[in-house]
C-alpha cells in the first residue's frame, strides 16, 4: 500500500509515464507525415496547396504536443495554455492573410 | 522573546552573495541597477538628439550619426528599460510579497533571466561601441537587410537574447500566481498589481518568441540569402513589419499594463479607498492583453498593406480604447470622495492619469486611417508614444519606485524634495512633448535632423522642456541613493497602505514572512484587519 502511494507521488512528480510503443508510434506517424508533405508537394492542388500542407503540419504539431509534451495527460489549465498558443497562431495567420489575400497588385510592379 | 530574522539585505554580504542570489528581492535590485544603467544610456542619446534639434541646421552631427543616435535611444529605452522596467524590478520584488509567498516559483530561472538580460544588453552595447546601428529601433527591412551598413546583427542579437529573459520572467510570474498564493488569497482578492502582471506575462510568453524568430529570419536572409523579406530573392519587406509588430505592438502593453497595476495600488492607498469596480479593472487588464494582439496593422497603414486590412486593423484598434478607458474612469471614480493626500507617488499617479489619457486619445487619432495618412512618421507620432511610454510608464515607474522604496530598502525618501521633483518632471515632460504634437501636425517628419526655420520655436521649447525633464530625473538619481544613508528608517507600513507586502518588515526578511499569512478579506479593504497569522 505504501509502495503504491510512493509510486503515485512519483508519477505526479515526474508526469505521466507512457509505454515506449506509443512514443515509437508517434515518431513513425511524424515520419509518415513528413513523407506525405513531400509527396503532396509534387501534386498541384491549386488553392488547396497551402491548406493541405498546413493541415499535415498542424496534425504533426498536435501529435508532438499531445504525446511528446504529455499535454494529453495534463490538467485542464495546461490544456487552456496550450490551446491559447494555437488560438494566437490562428489570429496571427488570419490577420496577416487579411492583408495578403486582399492586396491589389500595382501596375508595373511584380 | 524570539529575535527577528535578518533582512534580505543583511543576511549575507559580498559580491558573490549578490551575483549568485536566488532571492527575488535581491534579483529585483540587480535588475534595478541594470535598467537604471540602460535608462541613463538611452537618456544620453535623447539629450544629444534634442541638442541637435535646437537649430534648423545639422550643426552637431552628420545625418548618419543622427540616425544612429535616435536608433540607440529607441533600442536602449524600449528593449532594456521600458519592457523590463516595472515587471523585472517592481514585479520581481513585490509579486511574492503581495501573494504571501517566500519567493517566485522558479528562483534559479529568475536569476538566469537577469543574466540573459545583461548578456543581451552587453551585445547591444558592443554594437554601439563598434560603430552603432542606424535602422531605427524597429529594424525595418531593407534598412536592416539589403541596405544595412551598420552593426545590425550584433544589436539584433542582443535584443534576441534579452527576449528570452522576458519569456522566462513571464513564465515565472504565471506559475507563481497560479501556484503560490497564500491560503485564502483567491483570484478576486489579489491586488490589481498582480492581475496586471499576470496579463503582462501572458503577452511576454505569447508574443516575445515571434520577435525573436523574426530577428533570426533577418539573420538567415542576410547570411544564407533565403528569400524572406527581400523582393529580389522572392520575399516581401512588409512581411517583416507584420512579424515585427505582432510582438512590438503588444510590447507597448508589456510596458503599460504593469504601469497600470502600479497606479491602481497608489491610488487605492492615497485615496484610502478600495478601487472602484475592482473586477472591471482586473478583467480590463486581460482584455487589453488579448485585444493588444489584434491591432498591429495600424503601424502599417501607409506601408503597402491592403486597404481592407487597414480598415480591419483600424476598427480593432478603436476597441483597445474601451478597456483602457474602463481603467481610467474607475481610477477617477475611486478618487471621488476619497480621503486624498498628495505624497510624491500620488503626484506621479495623477500625472500618469492625465498624460496617459492624452497619449491614449491621440492613439485614436492615429488609428483613424485618413488622419494617420496625414501624420504618419511625423512628430505627432513621436509625441503620442512618448505620452504613453514616458507620461505613462515612466511616471508609473517613478510612482512605484517611490511608493515601495521604503519597503524595498528600509529608508524613507525626502518627501518634500520628491514632491517638488514630481512637479518638475511633469512640467518638463509637457514642455518637451506637447510642442511635438503641433510640430507633427504641421508636417515635421520624425528622424530628420535638418528642418525648415518655421519649426525652430517649437523645437527650442521642446529642448528646453527636455532639460527640465532631465533635471527632474537627475534630482531623483541623487536623493533616492542619498536616502539610503540619510533617510529616516521606514516602519513596515509608512503610507498606511493595504496589502500583504505592508505586513512584513521594511526591508523584508529573506523569506518575506515570519509565518505563512492567511488572507480573510478583499484587496484594499479598510474596515477590518486584513491578515491573521497561523
Amino acid at each position: 500500500m505504501v509502495l503504491i502511494h510512493e509510486q503515485a507521488s512519483l508519477m505526479s512528480e515526474h508526469g505521466h509515464v507512457l509505454p515506449l510503443r506509443i512514443y515509437f508510434g508517434v515518431f513513425f506517424a511524424l515520419l509518415a507525415g513528413t513523407a506525405l508533405t513531400s509527396w503532396v508537394a509534387t501534386i498541384d492542388l491549386g488553392h488547396l496547396n497551402d491548406a493541405v500542407a498546413l493541415a499535415i503540419a498542424g496534425t504533426k504539431a498536435a501529435l508532438v504536443i499531445l504525446f511528446f509534451m504529455h499535454v494529453r495527460y495534463s490538467s485542464k489549465l495546461i490544456w487552456v495554455f496550450s490551446l491559447a498558443g494555437f488560438v494566437w497562431l490562428v489570429l496571427f495567420f488570419v490577420l496577416i492573410l487579411a492583408d495578403y489575400e486582399t492586396r491589389v497588385p500595382v501596375q508595373g510592379w511584380g | 522573546m524570539s529575535q527577528k530574522p535578518p533582512t534580505y539585505l543583511g543576511g549575507e554580504y559580498g559580491m558573490r552573495s549578490w551575483l549568485l542570489t536566488l532571492d527575488h528581492k535581491r534579483i529585483a535590485l540587480l535588475y534595478l541597477l541594470g535598467v537604471t544603467f540602460f535608462f541613463l544610456l538611452g537618456g544620453v542619446f535623447a539629450v544629444l538628439v534634442r541638442l541637435e534639434l535646437l537649430t534648423p541646421a545639422g550643426d552637431l552631427f552628420q545625418s548618419e550619426t543622427y540616425n544612429k543616435l535616435f536608433t540607440l535611444h529607441g533600442v536602449f529605452m524600449v528593449f532594456f528599460f521600458l519592457i523590463p522596467g516595472i515587471p523585472a524590478v517592481l514585479g520581481n520584488f513585490l509579486l511574492p510579497l503581495m501573494i504571501g509567498a517566500k519567493d517566485l516559483a522558479f528562483p534559479r530561472i529568475n536569476l538566469l533571466s537577469w543574466y540573459i538580460y545583461m548578456v543581451g544588453g552587453l551585445f547591444t552595447l558592443y554594437a554601439m561601441l563598434a560603430g552603432g546601428v542606424d535602422t531605427g529601433w524597429t529594424f525595418y527591412t531593407p534598412y536592416s537587410s539589403t541596405y544595412a551598413n551598420s552593426h545590425v546583427i550584433a544589436a539584433a542579437l542582443g535584443i534576441f537574447v534579452s527576449g528570452f529573459s522576458s519569456i522566462l520572467t513571464g513564465v515565472n510570474f504565471i506559475a507563481t500566481i497560479h501556484k503560490l498564493r497564500a491560503p485564502g488569497l483567491s483570484w478576486f482578492r489579489l491586488p490589481l498589481f498582480v492581475w496586471a502582471h499576470y496579463a503582462t506575462s501572458l503577452i511576454m510568453v505569447l508574443g516575445t518568441p515571434v520577435v525573436a524568430i523574426t530577428i533570426l529570419l533577418v539573420a538567415v536572409e542576410r547570411l544564407f540569402h533565403v528569400g524572406l523579406f527581400d523582393p529580389a530573392l522572392g520575399g516581401d519587406p512588409i512581411l517583416f513589419q507584420h512579424l515585427f509588430w505582432f510582438y512590438s505592438h503588444p510590447a507597448v502593453y508589456i510596458m503599460i499594463l504593469p504601469a497600470m497595476g502600479v497606479i491602481s495600488e497608489v491610488i487605492a492607498c492615497f485615496s484610502q479607498k478600495r478601487i472602484f469596480g475592482y473586477k472591471f479593472v482586473a478583467f480590463s487588464s486581460l482584455a487589453i492583453a488579448v485585444l493588444g494582439f489584434l491591432v498591429w496593422g495600424h503601424h502599417m497603414f501607409v506601408s503597402g498593406q491592403s486597404l481592407y486590412a487597414g480598415v480591419v486593423f483600424s476598427l480593432l484598434s478603436f476597441l483597445v480604447a474601451i478597456p483602457s478607458a474602463v481603467k481610467v474612469f474607475n481610477w477617477i471614480a475611486t478618487l471621488y470622495r476619497g480621503s486624498i493626500s498628495f505624497e510624491a507617488p500620488m503626484l506621479y499617479a495623477l500625472g500618469f492619469i492625465g498624460l496617459f489619457t492624452i497619449g491614449g486619445l491621440t492613439g485614436l487619432f492615429l488609428a483613424t486611417l485618413a488622419v494617420d495618412v496625414h501624420v504618419h512618421d511625423t512628430y505627432f507620432v513621436v509625441a503620442h508614444f512618448h505620452f504613453v511610454m514616458v507620461g505613462g510608464t515612466v511616471m508609473a515607474y517613478l510612482a512605484g519606485l517611490h511608493f515601495w522604496w521604503p519597503k524595498m530598502l528600509g529608508r524613507l525618501y525626502p518627501e518634500t524634495l520628491a514632491r517638488i521633483t514630481a512637479v518638475i518632471i511633469f512640467v518638463g515632460f509637457n514642455l518637451t512633448f506637447l510642442p511635438q504634437f503641433v510640430l507633427g501636425y504641421l508636417g515635421m517628419p520624425r528622424r530628420y535632423h535638418v528642418y525648415p526655420l518655421e519649426f525652430q520655436v517649437l523645437n527650442v521649447l521642446s529642448t528646453a522642456g527636455a532639460s527640465i525633464l532631465g533635471l527632474g530625473f537627475a534630482m531623483t538619481a541623487v536623493y533616492l541613493p542619498w536616502s539610503l544613508r540619510y533617510g529616516k528608517k521606514a516602519t513596515p507600513n509608512p503610507f498606511d497602505a493595504r496589502g500583504l507586502e505592508w505586513t512584513t518588515t521594511s526591508p523584508p526578511m529573506a523569506h518575506n514572512f515570519e509565518e505563512v499569512p492567511v488572507v480573510s478579506t478583499e484587496a484594499y479593504e479598510r474596515d477590518e484587519p486584513e491578515v491573521v497569522h497561523v
